[in-house]
């Protein structure tokens, strides 16, 4: 045995989990010097950040597929382009319908507009203007993702100057954005948008954001925070759009472990905790599963889900009632699941054939708000949507890389996908292929020649992501993004600065804050604490 | 009034956005959509496809063709191996810079040598001493760019040259799409790339072979303007933006000598014999070149603040900005001027190509740029830093020779 993480020579740290955060908060970490081990369950380090082949020549991101919120300071902080990474901007957001070439927004506003007009003249004159007024909100909003949350209880000046600062910046804002920031966190995704819109072809897609993650639907109130928080997608330092990252999600891992081994931080996959060992409360290190390896450090940071870490790792006993109680409350409603399709050739839309600049972007299955609420009713009595809505990208148009030439592969995030079904969420197995069907059924009604083309497909339900990636009842999130549990209510009021109760145990995941996504803030952030803190 | 390029009919077919330009004489495309994004993304995903017909390209043959062009260009072309290029600058008498280029040795005693500006009467006038005949071949060869990490495998089953095996600044005679022509790993991107030369005749036909060639590798049709982000991301200057010709530059001020304009790794003082190189001896002797081409980064949160405090997110221009604008020392004296500028969209960084007085051109240096949100005057803070600012390893590698090299370390381990 070396004598790394011997009790005389511990860790400073040791990180479980090798998902972007994890990673993320050990470069960060190995880069001030510090002695860093991060353990990841899998063979493979990227947590839902990965990318795998499970059919000869096509790549899968297996779960997150797209990314927008990944912090350009954590892209110049730990030089991820050096160290390989790529994103390539989406072109454009396509919402087909059954019996019409549909709605396609441009990056071009002229030609978004011309697209709109043909639905509602009036709508498609106020979409920028919508555009400008959320992209100001998401303005007020962003300093809050790039800095740990503030905490209102606090009487240290710097939190009091925090939350004085985002007064100021609220009022700011000015009466009518003010008066719309209400709106947007008291309101369903729907309603706002029928405030701007009418026409229900260009409000179903606009709404569908304001659900992704979350056991809610386009018109559940609160519904239109999330809208925002997407909203915020964010290429280039402003507000814009989506990109695919080249090689997919798992690259951007990859990537970020690149940069931390650089640094000198050291990385074992296949390398499952049991537990995190505790002594007179406070956290010395873990215990591996198989042969119950102990390593020792001076703190131990998780990268997992809260309610993974507290009740599996920790433990009850270690943690005050109060605490323990908050943690299961924590809402983790899994509502979606993932279908990765390997397609022997390109398959057209029925409406706008062929594979131009249209579908080189994400398409949305959400022909109305009617339709997305339908999807969420079935949803609601503990089945999978019939007819679900359906988020797809064909990474293959966008790198080439991912497929055979000619040949393509198709990401369908889908939802609703309830981790509680009816008869048990252990029952999942038994329809996982049902689901898998119905979610290409749905796209055949799109894509009438798909079912002949398709050479293999991956199923993933909420029950898959929980067994497979630790993700708590399949919430993608580690969490939803309800406006109850961000900020400093992420993932247990009082304890949203990565700090648990339990002494040199820290957060650094998707369930602190700022939250999910493929952003790495709360990694970086959770880092930076720490440091700051001497902890490290 | 520009002219057409022999392209022309397949890239005014695309150009959607209108929106062209002149270059050398003739009509260029900036964008061929409203935005170059997608364009730019090629060039550093894919590959993007351009049309540098107008470069200016001359015919250089004789018994003293090598010696003539090691007599006006920095380097010594005597050296250069048939099947290779050089890239150099072309200086006066006084030492300062007139032109960058590039020096093909295409075999058999011929050289094709590209510019930016016309250079015939000057050739002419140096010529004399020579056994040489130049001629301007600008309209009789056309010139297809393909550049992008995918540019290998599009190309490779158009060509006769086994692509595994051209080196970086290597040449060829070869067919492209069965046409005669020639074959250069050459470009103005700083990512692995190629550039095609050919009959006017046949342009269409290659433009139409390479275009479909690349359709499952998505290729790109692409312009100026995504080119221009490009070439500052690799770091290389433009002339007449970054430095001014001496041809052109009334101010003797504002001429500039190789080592200035960045330009000094072209040249070498100790071989004798070539135009500008006693004036450089000279400026060596006095102390060497008063200002250095450097690459800057600005400070991104700084910037944003700036912007914020306007209640605005961080303006980024669509396109490179090549709008010269003063660099100050931290005390606030203006030390230099940055000459091209852009966001990086790969880097998720700010760039600029600055000429500033040697001390401040050291790595590292703290200056200030003069940035101007909503008509008002700021400064921003800007880090001297290396160029090239991207610069991927596909680049200057070739397939052929890491496969050797890795066999050569295999055996090598085998025998230890």
């Amino acid at each position: 045995m070396s004598t790394l993480g011997s009790t005389s020579n511990p860790y400073d740290a040791i990180i479980i989990g090798g998902g972007h955060n994890g990673l993320t908060c050990a470069a960060y970490l190995a880069k001030a010097g510090r002695k860093v081990l991060v353990l990841e369950r899998r063979h493979i380090v990227g947590g839902a950040a990965v990318s795998e082949s499970l059919y000869p020549g096509f790549t899968y991101s297996v779960c997150s597929y797209v990314v927008s919120l990944l912090r350009p300071w954590i892209m110049r902080d730990l030089e991820l382009v050096k160290h390989g990474l790529k994103i390539v901007p989406l072109e454009c957001s396509y919402t087909p319908q059954p019996d019409d070439i549909g709605l396609c927004r441009w990056p071009d506003p002229d030609k978004t507009r011309r697209e709109i007009a043909r639905l509602s003249p009036r709508d498609a004159d106020i979409y920028p203007e919508f555009g400008r007024a959320v992209g100001r909100l998401s303005r007020f909003v962003k300093p809050f993702i790039d800095s740990p949350a503030p905490d209102p209880l606090s009487l240290n000046p710097k939190d009091l100057w925090q939350l004085l600062g985002m007064g100021k910046a609220f009022r700011e804002l000015g009466d009518d954005l003010t008066a719309l920031q209400f709106k947007l966190t008291t309101m369903s995704g729907v309603d706002f948008l029928r405030e701007w819109f009418e026409s229900d072809q260009l409000i179903a897609p606009m709404s569908c954001s304001g659900i992704i993650g979350t056991f809610l639907g386009v018109k559940s109130p609160g519904t239109a925070y999330v809208l925002l928080h997407h909203y915020m997608g964010e290429i280039d330092g402003s507000s814009r759009a989506w990109g695919f990252p080249v090689g997919g999600t798992g690259a951007i891992s990859e990537a970020i472990a690149s940069s931390a081994r650089s640094f000198g931080a050291e990385i074992r996959c296949s390398a499952a905790v049991e537990r995190v060992l505790i002594k007179n409360g406070k956290a010395t290190g873990v215990v591996l599963q198989d042969g119950g390896d102990e390593l020792h450090a001076r703190q131990v940071v998780s990268g997992c889900e809260p309610r993974l870490t507290f009740n599996k790792f920790v433990g009850a006993e270690h943690l005050p009632s109060e605490f323990a109680t908050q943690v299961n409350r924590y809402k983790c409603r899994g509502s979606s699941g993932k279908v990765n399709i390997a397609l022997d050739r390109w398959v057209d839309f029925k409406h706008r054939p062929g594979d131009g600049m249209h579908v080189r972007g994400d398409i949305a299955i959400a022909p109305s708000t009617d339709y997305l609420e339908r999807a969420y009713g079935d949803a609601k009595y503990g089945d999978f949507s019939k007819r679900p809505y359906i988020n797809l990208v064909f990474p293959s148009l966008l790198d080439r890389g991912m497929a055979p030439p000619g040949k393509h592969v198709m990401s369908c995030f889908v939802q609703y996908a309830p981790y509680d079904l009816a008869e048990g969420p252990e029952h999942w197995p038994e329809k996982r292929e049902a689901f898998g069907d119905a979610v290409v059924d749905t796209l055949a009604e799109y894509m009438p020649g798909l079912k002949d083309a398709i050479l293999h497909r991956q199923v993933l339900t909420p029950w898959d992501l929980e067994q497979d990636f630790g993700l708590t009842e399949g919430n993608i999130f580690h969490g939803e993004l309800g406006l109850e549990q961000l900020l400093f209510q992420r993932p247990v009021a009082g304890w949203a600065r990565y700090k648990t109760p339990v002494r040199n145990l820290w957060l650094c995941g998707s369930g602190a804050h700022p939250g999910g996504g493929i952003m790495g803030a709360p990694g970086g952030l959770a880092a930076k604490e720490m440091l700051k803190a001497g902890a490290v | 009034m520009p002219r057409q390029t022999p392209f022309h009919p397949r890239t005014a077919a695309l150009c959607s956005s209108y929106a062209w330009k002149e270059w050398a004489g003739y009509a260029a495309i900036c964008n061929f959509d409203a935005h170059s994004e997608r364009e730019y993304f090629a060039f550093r995903h894919t590959a993007g496809m351009i049309d540098v017909s107008p470069l200016y390209k001359y015919d250089v043959r004789g018994k003293d063709a090598a010696a003539f062009l090691a007599h006006v260009w920095s380097r010594d072309c005597t050296k250069l191996k048939p099947g290779r290029v050089y890239y150099g600058t072309m200086c006066n008498e006084d030492g300062h810079a007139l032109d960058d280029g590039t020096i093909a040795n295409l075999g058999e005693g011929r050289y094709r040598v590209t510019s930016s500006e016309p250079w015939l009467g000057w050739y002419a006038r140096h010529s004399r001493a020579f056994d040489v005949s130049i001629e301007d071949e600008t309209d009789k060869v056309a010139a297809l760019s393909l550049q992008g990490p995918r540019a290998r495998q599009i190309l490779q089953p158009l060509v006769e040259t086994d692509l595994d095996e051209l080196r970086f600044f290597a040449c060829d005679t070869t067919t492209l799409a069965g046409k005669p022509g020639w074959i250069t790993r050459t470009g103005y991107t700083g990512d692995l790339g190629y550039e095609l030369w050919m009959a006017p005749e046949d342009a269409c036909h290659v433009w139409d072979a390479v275009l479909a060639a690349g359709q499952d590798h998505g290729i790109q049709p692409a312009g100026l303007d995504a080119m221009d982000v490009t070439r500052i991301e690799a770091g290389f200057v433009l002339q007449g933006v970054d430095y001014i010709s001496a041809k052109s530059c009334i101010t003797e001020s504002l001429k500039s000598t190789p080592e200035d304009a960045g330009l000094g790794w072209t040249m070498n003082l100790g071989r004798p014999g070539w135009i500008g190189r006693d004036a450089l001896l000279r400026e060596r002797d006095r102390g060497g070149s008063a200002w250095q081409l450097v690459g800057l980064e600005l400070d991104w949160a700084e910037l944003e603040a700036l912007y914020d405090a306007y209640k605005l997110p961080p303006h980024l221009a669509p396109a490179a900005c090549r709008l010269a604008v003063p660099v100050y020392n931290e005390s606030g004296k203006q030390v230099g001027q940055a000459t091209s500028s852009t966001w990086s969209p790969v880097l998720k960084r700010y760039l600029a190509l600055a000429q500033v007085h040697r001390p401040y051109g050291e790595l590292g240096t703290k200056l200030k740029i003069e940035h101007t949100p909503e008509f008002e005057r700021c400064k921003v803070s800007v880090t001297v830093v290396d160029k090239p600012f991207y610069n991927p390893p596909q680049k200057a590698k070739t397939p052929g020779v890491e496969r050797r090299k890795a066999a050569k370390a295999a055996a090598k381990e085998a025998a230890a």
